[in-house]
């Protein structure tokens, strides 16, 4: 892991979508995830409809869709999030590496699977003890230990320089791009092996969102990537493979190339055409 | 022409006559506070010496003496109340707050603020038959903190699970996402979240109870000595200041006047360090 990892400068990142080299031709690999008739119920609301994908190590996996399709539901799902909401039901079955989820203890389940959520939301408490938390809820207080996570985190998140000469003041005194920033630091403090990300963008500017965009490349070195977006082009620019829900349904997944160039299913065309959604 | 613009005069004189009605109300309202402040600062704040805080009750006929067995007796009930109190609302808005379903809560909610209406004297009459008329009966100290303890127990329950309820659920996502129990994010994200509002909420509580009387008259009941201990009767701020009103000497009275203000005064000044703590919210960093 390099000390820092420097923001590449662009001028207009919105403009120009960037499909990075590796996004066009993914090379296959194991899948690091493996979800078979997922189903999810609230209440007698059916969220989830048969979900089966295979997610790929290393990769960034995006999901798009219509509000209320059933992306975020999903999401929530591969760490268990949804246990919750009152009243909700999981069926079917996701393994992680080959390894029900189920049969994982759910603090272990939610180390090695990170999430970060569509709004920010650093700890009322100083930055430092919000990189920390992981580490200490998983059991490490050593001090000089504690203090090369923080740092390492920070650095792998892109915040450290921003950050380094207030450490001990409040997580709320950040900007709201850094805030999330923060938040990704402090859930790659307890070096998840799958980050997922809730819309981590939609609250931000674009100059905040490229930054966090450029962040996954680096991070998809030692990290598979799940992330819902709302917005189509950031699935083009970041995603080696996208998935397009619908009314709860997994309509279509495949490499982001062909999802938005030769789609297979014409509801998928519609949307990425920008016909509806 | 001449309908529209007599009900316009019409409307213009209601509306003046309305906005005066409230206005003066208003002030009524916040000059009843004043009006006392200003009464016990004449009265009570002209006799207050040093001696009132040092030494005990004289005997009658004697003049001079202070209360100081009374505000230590006052600070050794609220002590015990909150010790009593606090602990049990606070762990019962925790559970309403966090672990309750939907029905259990709503039915604790609905006791809790019933038990909040009770009159103060009907808890006094139940620390009396359940510590007073115990196995060693006598008054004490230990009766009157469990009186005001109960009294305590359904606001600091209650505000202790609205200020929890304040924290977004997304603090509480946010460190379950991290690894951590449900318990663990909630003592260690949840509450230091809220924990300004929740003590807040116990110094208002504190505040209010400082003030009562009727729960100790027959509890912890007042004596004119030093009370050690806390299996002995003792005495107590606002019982101090009704039995010196009503009796019949000049000097007692001037004596009440300087209690009540003393006990104004304590009141106030938690009141105001409460809602400033409780304005600080959001700024502070923890």
């Amino acid at each position: 892991m390099a000390p820092s990892n420097p923001v590449r400068k662009t001028d207009s990142p919105l403009l120009e979508p960037r499909v990075p080299e590796e996004a066009k031709a993914p090379v296959p690999s194991a899948p690091k995830l493996l979800a078979s008739k997922m189903n999810f119920f609230y209440g007698k609301f059916r969220a989830l409809y048969d979900i089966n994908i295979k997610i790929h190590t290393n990769q960034v996996t995006a999901f798009i869709g219509p509000s209320g399709c059933g992306k975020s539901t999903f999401l929530r799902t591969i760490n268990r999030m949804n246990l919750t909401v009152r009243n909700s039901r999981a069926e079917g079955e996701i393994l992680l590496d080959n390894q029900d989820i189920l049969t994982i203890e759910l603090s272990e389940l939610r180390r090695r699977v990170g999430m970060v959520f569509q709004k920010s939301n650093p700890f009322p408490k100083t930055i430092f003890d919000n990189v920390a938390y992981g580490p200490r809820v998983n059991g490490l207080h050593r001090k000089g230990a504690l203090k090369e996570v923080v740092e390492k985190s920070l650095h792998r998140a892109a915040l450290w320089e921003e950050v380094k000469d207030k450490l001990h003041e409040s997580a709320y005194s950040l900007s709201g791009g850094q805030q999330q920033r923060l938040c990704i630091a402090r859930a790659l403090a307890v070096d998840p092996e799958v980050l997922l990300l809730d819309e981590p963008c939609s609250a931000l500017d674009p100059i905040a969102t490229s930054k966090i965009e450029e962040l996954l490349f680096q991070l998809k070195k030692d990290c598979t990537i799940v992330i819902v977006t709302h917005n189509m082009q950031q699935a083009a620019r970041v995603a080696d493979y996208t998935g397009f829900f619908f009314l709860g349904k997994l309509i279509e997944f495949d490499t982001t190339r062909v999802i938005f160039y030769k789609p297979a299913k014409k509801e998928t065309e519609d949307y990425v055409t920008g016909r509806f959604g | 022409m001449i309908a529209i613009s007599a009900s316009f005069a019409r409307r213009k004189a209601v509306n003046v006559v309305m906005l005066s009605l409230t206005g003066v109300c208003t002030l009524l309202a916040v000059s009843v506070l004043f009006f006392i402040l200003g009464y016990l600062v004449v009265h009570g704040g002209s006799s207050l010496n040093w001696d009132f805080f040092t030494k005990l009750p004289t005997p009658v006929g004697e003049s001079g003496g202070g209360m100081a067995n009374a505000i230590l007796g006052s600070g050794k009930l609220i002590l015990l109340a909150t010790l009593f109190g606090i602990p049990i609302g606070f762990c019962g808005g925790v559970y309403l707050a966090e672990f309750g379903g939907t029905t259990f809560p709503f039915i604790v909610r609905y006791v809790t603020d019933l038990l909040n209406g009770v009159p103060s004297i009907v808890m006094g009459i139940f620390a009396y038959t359940l510590i007073v008329l115990g196995p060693r009966p006598h008054f004490s100290t230990l009766a009157g903190g469990l009186a005001l303890g109960v009294m305590m127990i359904p606001i600091s329950l209650r505000t202790t699970e609205e200020f929890l309820r304040s924290v977004p659920q997304a603090l509480r996502e946010g460190a379950m996402a991290l690894g951590a129990s449900k318990s663990k994010a909630i003592i260690t994200v949840v509450i230091p979240a809220a924990v300004q509002g929740i003590v807040t909420g116990i110094m208002l509580n504190i505040a209010r109870v400082a003030g009562e009387t009727a729960p100790l008259l027959f509890t912890s009941f007042g004596n004119r000595f030093w009370s050690p201990g806390w299996d002995r009767p003792t005495a107590a701020l606002p019982v101090m200041i009704y039995t010196y009103a009503v009796a019949p000497y000049e000097d007692w009275h001037r004596q009440a006047w300087s209690a009540a203000f003393v006990l104004l005064m304590l009141v106030l000044t938690i009141n105001v360090t409460a809602r400033l703590i409780l304005a600080r919210r959001g700024h502070s960093r923890r």
